[in-house]
């Protein structure tokens, strides 16, 4: 994985040492809380509901057992006990204090990661697939062109203050692991009949008030013109985008009010102006990054067998346990969704665990997903059952990837300033209610915003649930069919909303349905798509339903 | 009645206004009437406290509260980690959101 050479480093200590100055003036009184905000938020630190709140960077998910390491140290040294990780394969904090941050930045510099690009109008932190570099149906490892993103973008002067927040994503898979079309720009490294790898380019997606699918505007840009054809995109945006309502101020509404051949057309003449600017990184640059990002020393001939002997061990493999490219090694995820738990939370303790597992089985490598769990990426198959037990010790062992237990959720009106409803609690109710069906159910994903801002990603949901603020009082709308794969859709509002026993009872009786009408194979998103919703409301209204 | 809040400058924690400084437990906030905005501006310029608002709240059986759920959770905690919240030894205490 990537190591920071010595510029990396002299930009993020001195990063450091001017938020430490930052700081100092705001303490002293110097500075204003006007004026100091939007310099504490281009650090990651937000003043939420109950404190301050740190987000920390991790570009495209990906990090060592020392940064995971740290992680759970700062838990322990500068919070409570616990981090949350996030839909952005991000991690934050919610009880930090002003004057400990920049101490906590420091820590977080010494293992070579910040929480920059984590808040503002910027890129923010590139995600990507939680199996790059692992799995078999990649076209490449798509981490050395998320990180010559985040070398383009940090810091990049012409985008620092856009419109609003900008989101990209890279994948390299027809299978999209990441809700590639969802992102601001979504990018697929593909390769063409002559063999050349290229960037299909999807641009103007996203989830929020106004939920958009991005639509492709170029299927191909040589691979070697992909930040010259980003930077295209971007500046189109920043010269139109809509800076006089932030509602209206994301790409996606850009791109739908131009029309995407209008938008298309822009871009491409930008982009052509571009070219001869020659922007492009060099390639001895993308070589250098694309070295660090080579296999590790996979051993050769390894025993397939794994002993299934073990009944929770077994269900644990058939749900958590994913094809690797190399034989004799799996690809391990790891449940932040424990029944009746907080999704996304994991404890200082349960974070050095998970880094010392990484470091003894999974060459010194873990991965952050963007529902909110943690990989391990190269397992031998011989050390799945030593793994599964110190896993499942430690709380970490459930079976439920991709189950209707496997929740995303936001924080919420438990956490977020932002929210209109608690998120945690409903998501809790549900994995309790279904606990033990989990496995009948088959695979079910099912995500919980708190607000609009749709932060956990509710419109993606095969069903999807949205809490809003009605007169006071928590107010939850159901939506079914939404899905962010390859065969993303967005899901539609079933009717009126519930209270929070109520949601989850509609939750029951939409899954009734599925188990009721589902034929050989079908996915509840399968069945929906084939039956429709009529089914489905009038068993969720009918006023006799149980 | 109208309560005051904010949090504390530097360690962010959320705070109350008592008539005489800032206190953890809304329990002990006063009814600032019309001078919410102008203790607000005062206290945020002597960086005793920072966004500071004014909230609408109602008197209860334990003292004042405030009248909308968000900033109940914000005085109480988070109701899913109640051992992280001002009543950390009260089971019950997620009921005082609802």
């Amino acid at each position: 994985m990537y190591k920071y050479d010595s510029y990396d480093q002299a930009m993020v200590d001195a990063r450091v040492a001017e938020f430490r100055d930052q700081v100092r003036r705001r303490l002293d009184g110097s500075l204003a809380e006007e004026q100091f905000r939007p310099l504490r938020l281009m650090n990651g630190l937000y003043l939420q509901l109950h404190a301050y709140m740190l987000r920390v960077a991790v570009p495209y998910g990906t990090l060592n057992s020392a940064q995971m390491t740290m992680l759970g140290d700062i838990a322990d040294k500068y919070d409570r006990g616990y981090g949350h990780f996030t839909t952005r394969q991000n991690i934050q904090y919610n009880w930090i204090k002003l004057e400990e941050a920049p101490d906590i930045l420091a820590d977080l510099a010494k293992v070579e990661m910040h929480a920059i690009q984590t808040s503002g109008n910027c890129i923010r932190n590139t995600t990507s697939d939680q199996y790059a570099g692992a799995i078999a149906d990649e076209v490449v490892d798509p981490r050395p062109y998320a990180e010559l993103i985040r070398q383009w973008s940090t810091f990049h002067p012409e985008f620092s203050f856009l419109p609003r927040k900008f989101k990209m994503a890279v994948i390299a898979s027809d299978t999209d692991r990441a809700a590639m079309r969802l992102h601001d720009i979504g990018i697929q490294i593909v390769r063409n009949d002559a063999g050349e790898l290229g960037a299909a380019f999807y641009v103007g997606g996203g989830m929020g008030r106004t939920p958009m699918i991005a639509p492709c505007i170029n299927a191909f840009v040589p691979i070697d013109q992909m930040i010259t054809y980003s930077e295209a995109c971007l500046r189109v945006y920043n010269r139109h985008g809509r800076r006089d309502n932030k509602y209206k101020a994301r790409i996606k509404i850009l791109v739908h009010e131009l029309g995407k051949d209008e938008y298309t057309r822009q871009v491409e003449a930008e982009f052509a102006h571009l070219r001869t600017q020659n922007i492009e990184p060099p390639l001895a640059e993308l070589e250098r990054i694309k070295a660090q990002f080579a296999d590790p020393p996979f051993e050769i001939a390894l025993d397939e067998t794994v002993d299934r002997s073990d009944p929770d061990f077994a269900v644990w493999l058939d749900n958590n346990v994913q094809v690797h490219k190399a034989p004799g090694y799996a690809i391990v995820t790891i449940s932040l969704k424990p029944v009746g738990g907080i999704p996304g939370d994991a404890s200082a303790d349960q974070i050095r665990l998970m880094a010392r597992l990484a470091k003894r089985y999974s060459f010194d490598e873990l991965r952050v997903t963007h529902a909110q769990n943690i990989v391990l990426p190269h397992v031998r198959k011989a050390d799945l059952h030593a793994v599964w037990q110190q896993l499942d010790e430690a709380g970490l062992g459930t079976p439920n990837l991709d189950k209707i237990g496997d929740i995303i959720a936001c924080p919420g009106l438990d956490y977020c300033s932002l929210a209109n409803a608690r998120s945690i609690p409903v998501a809790q109710k549900i994995s309790e209610r279904f606990a033990g069906r989990e496995q009948e159910i088959g695979e079910l994903k099912l995500k919980i915003s708190g607000c609009i801002n749709a932060c956990g990603h509710h419109h993606a949901g095969h069903i999807g649930i949205l809490g809003v603020d009605r007169k006071g009082v928590e107010n939850y709308q159901l939506l079914l069919g939404g899905s962010e794969g390859a065969d993303t859709s967005l899901g539609t509002i079933t009717g009126p909303g519930f209270n929070e026993e109520g949601i989850v009872d509609a939750v029951e009786k939409a899954t009734s349905v599925y188990l009721a009408n589902r034929q050989d194979g079908e996915r509840f998103l399968d069945t929906y798509r084939r039956i429709g919703m009529a089914p489905f409301k009038d068993a969720i209204y009918a006023k006799d339903a149980v | 009645m109208k309560i005051l809040t904010g949090n504390d400058l530097k360690t962010g924690a959320v705070t109350w206004w008592t008539g005489e400084g800032w206190s953890l437990h809304v329990a002990e906030a006063t009814d600032v009437g019309e001078h919410g905005d102008e203790i607000a501006a005062r206290e945020n310029a002597a960086r005793r406290v920072v966004a500071p608002y004014v909230i609408d709240g109602e008197n209860g059986p334990d003292g004042p509260r405030p009248a909308h759920i968000k900033d109940r959770i914000r005085a109480l905690g988070p109701t899913v980690r109640l051992d992280l919240s001002v009543k950390p030894a009260d089971p019950d205490a997620g009921s005082y959101v609802i």
